[in-house]
């Protein structure tokens, strides 16, 4: 809960996100072990750590992607499927087929699918928004291009447009600036910057070290469990990089296959 | 001889594999007169079995181009093989349930089989290490083996040798019943009508699987929306086209419709239409010939549109490809000729107009004959005049036309632009830029030189010291040389 003072009064909003124990595991392996996560509104959190430390896992879970297998995720107080419609998404590039028959536009429109029930279609308004996030990410002009007649940095921006068109309070980004120039980096990053500024909270799984110190506010420092969190400055020390980074923890994962097993 | 021809391709083209169990019975039996005459009663309804086969046809066409669309895009291709070939036992035992080819008994049947089908192939993919190419090939193999065993049985009996029910295998639109048909009317509905309503939940779970459940949309659940319909498909095309040829009527017309368009919509839109022509056309052609099942020849129509689509789409056809590539290179020789008349007259210090043809020929590198050639096209595309040998002139020149003075300044322009750029801003050698230009040259789009005549600071000259000619010269019809004396080209 965060309490704020308005007018004289105290108003209690529950969190954007709030993660109790969450453990995830593909098949027998475990990804994800007894995550505690609370994260204030407003800010831009990075999550980071060495390959197969769990970031993508870790939103997937939060959004209902992916089966948990145990802990419970809040997200402004409710469970995902009564709070979808306050959350956005920005998958990983590589993870859809690019030769798929639609346009820039036509992926953004899918931003607007959660605001509209079953059976109905997009309306001029939905259109006319997703036109303005094609335009914010600089893309308007190629809203009617095949999709894959974009070069990598384009279609990450048209991925980051469909996130906006959601118009969401809180975003899970995977990865967005892998596979994009450093022009469209500092794009996306000055985007992220102004929804934050909006109020906004944005969870960013990011890959590299070095940018990650100057871009996010907040840090989660992943290895199969939490390792640390908080603000960039606190969390960034030599400390607890090597117990992020340095080596796996074989003992837990042993213990945790063994634990699956047991089920 | 026609027949035995038919019955040879026939067989050739299902790889001779099964001898057709019975005589099929066609259409055209009940009338037999000549073709003419057949393809009237054909187009004019004249019979209950003709008014039947048609609009299964239409309907079994729609269906599987609308399925095969979501199978295709979702690469999901050989499940509706498999699918189609686990719905055999559930013919049989529909057939069973009360000895008679009730239709819907039928369809209840089969497409609980293929479901059945379906989830075992999930069973297996999801709680052993075997992939899912095996799972499929495991589950088409079995189903349609114990299919095979209990369609014989079946056909012992005396009441199942009656019904045909050897048409299910190869398919026959004749022998599709009033029942048949309603059934197939209502499934078609059914599928438009969901696919039209269901369409963005349809199309966003198809390409992000992973953003539809973010999106909260219940993503599971439109996959085994998708999983019955194909079903639903599989089983309405049964007995038009057998259970061997249903996957290929899901496939074809979806794939043509794939290399056609970029939009889901239109695909969609495209493969009913060619499904639908496709089913029309093989129900015709088998109605026409002897004796022959109605499957082969609506995936032949079908295969017939794909290859119309393989080789003469727009964007993806590979004589559109080949066409828009001599396309290519003829503009760029065209560039290249109008460039070095420009070269020629820019090394005589632009005083004369004409550039004899020899001088361009040695610019150029080629013999006369060659050069013959390009000038005339250049003339047929109205950017240069031929003038023979008259008054001041000793021997044929060429001239430009303004709007070939405009398209050698274009080219020289890009040329010496992008040598320019390649050396003061990506600073490579003077001597190691021109291979690159001559490439460049061709394709930059006035955006681009827009973009670099301002970050180089609109300039005159070329790092081998050689004029950019600019808008103004373009315009001008001339070149303003150092020399003081402008040249007018011809007007």
């Amino acid at each position: 809960m965060v309490s704020r003072t308005i007018d004289g009064t105290k108003i209690e909003s529950p969190l954007p996100l709030e993660i109790h124990d969450l453990t995830v595991a593909y098949r027998k392996t475990p990804v994800l072990y007894g995550i505690d996560l609370e994260i204030e509104p407003g800010q831009l959190v990075g999550i980071v750590g060495p390959n197969g430390a769990g970031k993508s896992t870790l939103i997937k879970a939060c959004m209902g992607i992916l089966p948990v297998s145990g802990g419970a995720v809040r997200i402004f107080g409710k469970p995902f499927s009564k709070a979808a419609r306050r959350v956005g998404y920005v998958p990983q590039r590589e993870s859809v087929d690019w030769d798929f028959p639609v346009t820039a536009l036509d992926v953004v429109l899918m931003g607007r699918y959660g605001r509209l029930g079953l059976f109905q279609r997009p309306k001029a308004t939905d259109r006319e928004i997703a036109r303005k996030c094609l335009d914010k990410v600089g893309m308007l002009s190629f809203e009617d291009r095949q999709i894959s007649n974009l070069s990598g940095g384009q279609q990450q921006r048209v991925f980051l447009a469909r996130a906006l068109a959601q118009e969401s309070d809180l975003y899970f980004m995977d990865e967005p600036f892998v596979g994009v120039d450093a022009a469209t980096e500092s794009a996306i990053i000055t985007i992220l910057q102004e929804l934050r500024d909006m109020g906004k909270t944005l969870l960013v799984v990011h890959h590299d070290l070095a940018t990650a110190r100057t871009y996010f506010d907040s840090l989660i420092l992943l290895n199969m469990r939490l390792v640390a969190y908080g603000k960039t400055e606190d969390v960034y020390t030599m400390d607890n990089l090597q117990r992020a980074y340095g080596g796996r923890l074989t003992i837990l994962s042993d213990v945790a296959a063994v634990r699956e097993e047991g089920k | 001889m026609g027949v035995r021809v038919g019955k040879w391709l026939c067989l050739a083209l299902l790889g001779g594999l099964v001898t057709p169990l019975a005589q099929a019975a066609r259409i055209g039996e009940i009338t037999q007169t000549n073709w003419q005459s057949q393809a009237i009663d054909f187009l004019t309804f004249s019979n209950p079995a003709v008014m039947h086969a048609i609009f299964g046809s239409l309907f079994l066409g729609t269906v599987c181009g609308l399925m095969g669309c979501f199978i295709l895009v979702r690469k999901l291709a050989l499940l509706g093989d498999t699918l189609s070939h686990a719905v055999l036992p559930g013919v049989a035992l529909g057939f069973v349930w009360n000895m008679t080819k009730d239709p819907v008994a039928i369809f209840i049947g089969a497409v609980i089989a293929g479901l059945l089908g379906t989830v075992m192939t999930q069973l297996i993919r999801q709680t052993t290490i075997l992939k899912e190419d095996t799972s499929l090939g495991l589950v088409l193999g079995g189903f349609y083996g114990i299919g095979i065993v209990l369609m014989r049985m079946v056909m012992n009996l005396e009441e199942g040798n009656k019904a045909g029910l050897d048409k299910f295998l190869f398919g026959q639109a004749a022998a599709l019943s009033r029942g048949d048909v309603v059934v197939m009317g209502i499934i078609a509905v059914v599928t438009v009508l969901l696919v039209y309503l269901l369409y963005k939940e349809l199309l966003v779970t198809s390409f992000d699987i992973a953003f539809a459940r973010a999106l909260g949309l219940p993503a599971q659940w439109i996959h085994y929306l998708v999983m019955i319909l194909l079903a639903f498909a599989v089983v309405v095309a049964l007995q038009a086209v057998g259970v061997v040829l249903v996957s290929a009527m899901l496939i074809t017309p979806a794939a043509a419709a794939y290399l056609l368009t970029d939009r889901l919509s239109r695909m969609l839109l495209l493969a009913a239409l060619f499904g639908a022509g496709a089913g029309l056309v093989g129900a015709f052609t088998s109605y026409l010939s002897t004796g022959l099942p109605t499957g082969p020849f609506m995936v032949l129509a079908a295969t017939g549109i794909f290859i119309i689509a393989f080789f003469f789409g727009p964007r993806y056809g590979l004589v559109s490809r080949i066409m828009l590539k001599i396309m290519r290179q003829r503009r760029i020789q065209v560039e290249n000729t109008l460039k070095a008349i420009f070269q020629v007259r820019e090394r005589g210090g632009f005083k004369e107009e004409g550039v004899t043809l020899s001088d361009l020929a040695a610019r150029r590198n080629v013999d006369g004959r060659v050069i013959e050639q390009e000038v005339r096209r250049l003339e047929r595309g109205g950017f240069a005049l031929i003038e023979a040998e008259r008054l001041g002139i000793l021997e044929r020149s060429v001239f430009l036309t303004p709007r070939g003075w405009e398209q050698a300044c274009k080219v020289v322009r890009n040329h010496r632009l992008w040598e320019l750029y390649l050396t003061n801003a990506a600073k490579l050698q003077a001597d190691h830029v021109h291979e690159d230009a001559e490439i460049i040259e061709h394709v930059l789009g006035d955006d681009i030189v827009m973009k670099l005549e301002r970050r180089l600071d609109f300039p005159s000259r070329d790092p081998h010291g050689k004029l950019i000619p600019g808008q103004k010269d373009m315009e001008r019809g001339f070149i303003l040389s150092d020399e003081v004396n402008p040249v007018e080209v011809l007007p």
